[in-house]
């Protein structure tokens, strides 16, 4: 079976809903490329994910527009992350944060020498924003800062 | 990652790797570790065998056999109320933010 069609399915159901058409974002530009310049083996990956993922004792996100970010140490204990999002059925991630934000499987795969190292922050939001102008002028650019600043060699983006 | 193949061919990120599981489950199965560890290999060949920029890597994985999920996926509207405060998966980590002192909260990193 054909991949969803998510674009026209999630139209239709806003529509019998009397909402005004969602503005998708589409990029008319072609993105940027860096090809990679040393082994995955040898590389330091940093995680992003828009899973509304947070850490007990962080504040969680609210739902309307948060544009605000959480560092998430990446020696975290498993069982103390949550999640907050009101636009996906978090009940599996809930069950197993790694469905949405591998933190075990990356650390696996250090550990196995797959990637060369996982850094030491990882960087969660809560990706139900509906401004696409506040995601790329302020959260996307202070993100970019971070991962800048942590020295990563490659970024690993987990939408839901 | 992806798990919407046509949002993310609208947005164009530099390279992608699409997984064709529900909404929610963009890097596998809960609690079945040896599934997302194969998962997680076969995205992160994308940082090497794509050779530029917009291509997305398939990946050869499937939910169910019969895909009875993609019938009913967004097809009905399940979003929540849009609160405006913090919405906390526990009343406990609802204290223990409250109990937190400032600094201890760098992660705050946006408007409250």
């Amino acid at each position: 079976m054909d991949p969803v069609e998510y674009i026209p399915r999630i139209r239709d159901t806003y529509a019998r809903l009397g909402y005004p058409p969602y503005q998708w974002v589409v990029s008319t530009e072609p993105p940027p490329w860096q090809p990679l310049e040393k082994p995955l083996a040898e590389c330091r990956l940093g995680l992003v994910a828009s899973g509304g993922i947070y850490a007990s004792g962080q504040v969680a996100f609210h739902f309307k527009d948060d544009t605000s970010f959480r560092v998430i140490h990446t020696d975290v204990r498993t069982a103390e992350l949550r999640t907050a999002h009101f636009a996906y059925d978090q009940a599996d991630a809930r069950r197993d944060p790694n469905v949405v934000f591998p933190i075990d499987t990356l650390r696996r795969l250090a550990r196995e020498g797959v990637i060369g190292e996982l850094s030491r922050h990882a960087y969660t939001f809560m990706g139900g924003i509906y401004s696409a102008r506040r995601v790329t002028e302020d959260l996307a650019p202070r993100l970019t800062a971070r991962l800048l600043a942590d020295a990563v060699d490659v970024a690993l983006l987990v939408p839901v | 990652m992806s798990s919407a193949l046509d949002i993310t061919a609208a947005v164009k990120p530099p390279r992608a790797a699409f997984l064709d599981y529900p909404l929610g489950h963009t890097t596998g199965k809960p609690h079945e570790p040896e599934l997302q560890r194969a998962i997680l290999v076969e995205a992160l060949e994308a940082f090497t065998s794509l050779t530029g920029p917009g291509q997305v890597r398939h990946l050869p994985f499937r939910w169910s056999e019969d895909e009875a999920w993609k019938r009913s996926s967004m097809a009905t509207d399940t979003r929540t109320a849009r609160h405006g405060t913090p919405q906390y998966q526990t009343d406990e980590d609802r204290r223990r933010a409250a109990e937190a002192p400032p600094e201890a909260c760098p992660a705050c990193a946006g408007p409250r």
